[in-house]
Formats: structure tokens, sequence, C-alpha cells
């Protein structure tokens, strides 16, 4: 029987690590402000902190980010997705050639791309749940089959691996692919709330909070958190983990379908070239963000400061004296102290209080 | 329904995997408010008899029943739905998940409409708490906690009070208590005890023989795939119990061979 006084302790000396360390969402916050100040001093000259200079890394962060949050609902669940460097392409060139070639509406371009890239999710999904090869295998051979099929069928149907896409219309351009400032007033008096965001930014915005509400707010977030957490113990509490896991790959997949389609829309091109190197952004976004990469833990919240910190390493770096070479030094350690603090998150979450007792 | 009907039996029953048989002609029943403690050494064949009760197997020959009718499982799910709860070690429990996330996992309370159900956090914390409360865990006061930070016998608690209150009528236990200390042990002997005293058939599975004779009212002991005994509380003893764990011989004769 628990004595009351070493009850009491524990819950008292327990309360302010836990406010702190249950939340690792705050590490990430924490992590953010540290670097958005460190930044915002070193680049204050070449107007780091202004709406236009935010724009920049704020840009870069929200295509990452896209990506990151349901690469991160994959971690979360215990698997890997890595084809999203050739589904980052394939979204994109699906709406160029449907616009372009076969002279679609564009919104019809965006379902066929979104459909095609979910048909991949699918795919993957299913290869990782019917056999039992690790998700980093199964998404590493797509990635390829996915990249090769990329520029076949482009030269193919389209003679190149190039494909231009004409202005498409005011709505569907200011939706998928703008440049977009708020600015009130006019005159002296005139203040800029934000300058220069493109359209992925505010999709970025809105996917977070719709997946934000799935992950923390919905039944659904349960599920993929007690998959991630034990996969036999889900299944046999009735949780559909083939389902379910499929369509985390579909939702991965037609993110980064989304990013690719973005991209064509706002620089009127799209390539059939691989991002590879999205792959490993997506994924130290997801890190960075407290996500645990054994599984079973992670936040939105944390993703989304993850993936801020991220773009304000890859991009501030332009705003300081620094040589630009350090800024893949400076994700390295990012990722580094990251893990660490991931790691030792866990270790101080899985261990029993009660060896206080003894 | 009478008293007297087993909740659940296993009559005659075979399994055998391709050309190897593990269990042989097995007879098991056990009953409201009782609880059979399967004994028996590693690789007798006590995993695939629970996970046959589970459905997780299905017998090679011989038949099952519920109440007294023939029942058959095709999934675990099929002995779910008809109150079988099987409780694995640790299983059932996921450390980076709080306790009230943990405890209705997979069975989520929900309020709102339509798609905008979202997971009724309070109500799902303030049930797992009372729950485990009423099982005797009284260290377990704040839903939010998360699961990792709890003792063994704690965690393995939350799996049996989750199965009692989700309606089990049948409580499978493997081997709960294999890895854990003295004290955590009592908890979730504790906890046996409480089950049985709510109703439930118990079959728990163990090693320790100290452990059966706590909470047992009924004893099987499985050798080679076989019933080698079936016996009720107080007509063996602790020796006599430990010897047919050893496969039958007596612990004078093991002592003997290693020269004690
Ligand atoms: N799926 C299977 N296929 C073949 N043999 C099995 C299978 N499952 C268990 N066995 C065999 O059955 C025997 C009993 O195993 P088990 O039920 O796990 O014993 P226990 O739980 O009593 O230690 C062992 O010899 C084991 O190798
Ligand atoms: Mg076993």
């Amino acid at each position: 029987m628990a004595d009351p006084d070493t009850t009491e302790t524990t819950s008292k000396d327990g309360f302010s690590l836990l406010s702190l360390f249950r939340r690792p969402e705050a590490g990430a916050a924490a992590g953010f402000i540290l670097i958005f100040v460190f930044f915002s001093y070193f680049g204050w000259e070449k107007n780091f902190l202004t709406p236009l200079g935010s724009s920049t890394w704020l840009n870069f962060a929200s295509k990452v980010g896209i990506i990151a949050i349901p690469v991160g609902f994959l971690m979360i669940a215990g698997e890997l997705d890595i084809s999203v460097g050739a589904m980052i392409p394939a979204g994109g060139i699906v709406l160029a050639m449907s616009v372009g070639l076969y002279e679609m509406n564009i919104w019809v371009g965006v379902i066929i791309s979104l459909a095609i890239c979910a048909g991949f999710g699918f795919i993957n999904g299913m290869l990782v749940t019917r056999t039992n090869v690790p998700s980093l295998i199964v998404t590493l051979a797509t990635l390829f089959v996915i990249a090769g099929l990329n520029a076949y069928v482009s030269k193919q149907l389209a003679g190149t691996t190039q494909h231009s896409l004409a202005d498409v219309g005011v709505v569907s351009e200011f939706i998928m692919g703008d440049y977009h400032s708020l600015i009130l007033g006019d005159g002296d008096s005139k203040f800029t709330i934000f300058r220069s965001l493109q359209s992925s930014f505010f999709i970025w915005l809105i996917f977070a909070i719709v997946c934000g509400y799935i992950l923390h707010v919905s039944p659904w977030g349960n599920w993929i958190f007690a998959m991630g957490g034990d996969q036999e113990s889900a299944r046999n509490a009735g949780i559909p983990t083939n389902r379910l896991k499929i369509a985390l790959f579909m939702l991965s997949a037609m993110a980064a379908g989304l990013v690719g389609m973005t991209e064509a829309v706002l620089a009127n091109t799209a390539s059939t070239t691989t991002q590879f190197g999205m792959i490993f952004n997506s994924i130290i976004c997801v890190v960075v963000g407290g996500v645990l990469l054994t599984g079973g833990f992670g936040t939105v919240t944390g993703t989304v400061f993850g993936t801020l910190t991220f773009g304000i390493v890859f991009q501030g770096i332009n705003f300081t004296t620094f040589d630009k070479d350090l800024n893949m030094l400076f994700i390295g350690v990012l990722l580094l102290v990251a893990v660490l603090m991931n790691d030792s998150f866990r270790n101080w979450a899985t261990s029993a209080s009660t060896s206080k007792k003894k | 329904m009478s008293s007297n009907t087993p909740v659940l039996e296993m009559r005659n029953v075979d399994k055998s995997f391709g050309p190897i048989d593990v269990l042989h002609d097995i007879s098991l029943k056990v009953n409201e408010g009782e609880v059979l403690c399967l004994l028996g050494d590693n690789g007798a064949g006590k995993s695939t008899l629970i996970k046959t009760l589970s459905g997780v197997h299905q017998p090679t020959r011989g038949e099952m029943l519920m109440d007294g009718k023939p029942v058959s499982f095709n999934r675990p799910k099929d002995a779910q739905d008809m109150g079988i709860a099987t409780v694995h070690q640790f299983g059932g429990t996921y450390p980076l998940m709080s306790v009230g996330r943990n405890f209705f996992a997979g069975a989520e309370p929900t309020k709102g409409f339509g798609p905008f159900r979202i997971f009724d956090r309070q109500k799902a914390n303030k049930i797992a708490v009372e729950q485990v409360q009423k099982f005797g865990i009284t260290r377990i006061t704040d839903g939010d906690r998360l699961v990792g930070g709890l003792s063994g016998g704690e965690r393995q608690s939350l799996a049996i009070a989750r199965a009692v209150y989700f309606g089990a009528r049948v409580l499978i236990l493997d081997e709960p208590t294999a890895a854990l200390g003295v004290k955590q042990a009592a908890h979730v002997l504790r906890i046996v005890n409480e089950a049985k005293r709510r109703g439930l058939a118990v079959i728990f599975i163990t090693h320790q023989v100290m452990h059966a004779m706590a909470v047992g009212d009924h004893f099987a002991v499985l050798i080679r795939g076989a019933i080698a005994a079936d016996f009720r509380k107080g007509d063996k003893s602790r020796e006599e119990i430990a010897d047919l764990m050893a496969g039958g011989e007596s612990m004078a004769d093991l002592e003997a061979s290693i020269g004690v």
C-alpha cells in the first residue's frame, strides 16, 4: 500500500517538472524563440525582422511544413515516408500536364493530381501493412519508382521533363500560388502586417489547424498515438491499424503533391527533378519539433515550431554576416540537440516514478 | 442462466501447428467468480492454450463452449465481443499516453456532433481515475499523467481495470506477475481477487506457485501440452504443486540430481 506522505512528495516535486516536460512543444517553442532572437540580432542590419525579410523564411518553411505535419503523423505511428521527395514533382507535373497538355480546368487538374498521389500513398500503405518490410525501405523503393515514372511518363506524354503552366485564372492563382500582402492604411501611417507571403504559407496555416484538430482533439488522434505506442495492443483494442496507416501514407503523399502544385502554379513551371533535400528537411522539422523517432509521441504545434526554427536557420543565415556554408552545420547541431532532448524526455516519461520511493 | 454452467469451457481440444502437436485433449472449465490457475513449465503450451481461448489460434479438434453453447472464434475480435479479455504482460498500455487516453484507446468517449465529435478528455480522465481507484490503485489521481511513469504493477492493473470496465466476463492474464517485484505482484494479485469478487471468471497463468496459491480456486497443471493434474484449492499442498510444475519429478529428486 502506498503510504500517504511519499505519494505527496511524488506529486509535489513532480509537478514543476511535469508542467514543463509534459509538453515537448514547449521545448520546440523555446528552441524557436532562442533561434529567432539570435537571428533577429545578427540579421538586424540586413532586415531579417522586416515583413519582407520574414517572408523569405516563412515561405520556405511553409513548403517543408505542409509535408512535415503528415510525416510527423507517420513518425508518431511508427513509420517513415521518404517517397515524398518524388511525390512533390509528381504533383506538379500532373497538374501542369492536365492543364497545359490536356487543357483541363485547373481544379480538375488539382483533383487528378491529388488522386494520383493518394494512389501512390495507398500503395505505400498497402506494402507496409501487408508485408512486414520497414516503411523506410518500402518508401525508398517507391521514391525511385515514382521518380522514374515522373521522368518517363513526362517524356512519353509531353516530350519533355520541364513543363510550363500558364496563369490560369485569378482565383486559382490566389489560392494555389501567388504573393500576398496585407498593408493597413497608406502614406505615412501605413502599417505592414505581412508582405509577399506565398499562398503555400496560408495553406500550411490552415492545414496545421486541421491536422492539430485531428491529432489532439478528435478521437482519431488517440488511435494514431496508440498505434505508435503498441501496435499489437492497439489492434486488440479494436483500432483499425492497417486502414489508419494506409490513410496516413495517403495523407503524406497528397500533402507532398500539394506542395508540388503550389510551386508549379507560383513559378508557372513544373519539373520532374526529385527533391531529395525535402526528404531530410521534413524529417528534421519533425524531430526538431519533438516527435519521437521511436513513435508514440509528438504534437502538431511542436512540428510547426520545429519547421519555423528550421526555416530560420536555413534561410536566416543569408541575413547575417556568417558564412552561408555554416547553415548545414547549424542544422546538424540543431538536430543533435533536439534528438538528445527528445530522448531524455522519453526516458524521463517512461521511467517509473515509484523508483523515487526507495 | 444456471450458476453451474461454466462461463467458458474447453472440451477435448487438440492444437497442432502442422506436424507439431502442442496441445493434447485439453478439457477445462472456468466459472463465474472463480480463478483458474494455469500452471506449467516453459514451453508446456500455456500461451498456446490461452491464444486458442482468445481467438488467436483455432483448435485443431475439440470444441469450446461459452455459457454451455458451442462457440468458435475466428479472430481475437470475436472473442473480445463475447467478453473474453486477454491481458499480456505490459500489453494494453501505451507508455507515452495519459492514463485517460490509455484507458479509452479504441473506445474514446466523444462530445459534439458528426465530424466535430471531439475526444472528451475530462470524461475519459474522470472515469479512468475512478475505475483504477476502485481497484485500489489510489496513487493514480491525475488522468493526464503519462502511463510510462507508472510502475509495472500499476500498468498491469490499469489494463485489467480497463478490461473489466468494458464488460469483460472472462479475464485471461498471461503471466501478469512474471517481471514484478514482491510488492507489485501483490498489487496485481489483489486486483485479480477484486475481479473475482465482481463475478468475473479469471484464467491466471503463472510460474510462481505462491502467486497461484494466493488467488486460485482451481488449478490445472500443463505438462508437454496435456493436463497433468486438475484439482481444487486445498486438495494439494504447495510442495505437491511445485513438484507437478517441475514436470512430475519431485523436488527431492531434483535436488538430488544437482547434488545439493
Ligand atoms: N505458432 C507456432 N508454431 C509452431 N509451434 C509453436 C507455435 N506456437 C507455439 N509453438 C510451440 O508450442 C510449444 C508451447 O509453447 P507455449 O504455448 O508458448 O508455451 P508456454 O507459454 O507454456 O511457455 C513450444 O514448444 C512452442 O515451440
Ligand atoms: Mg508463455
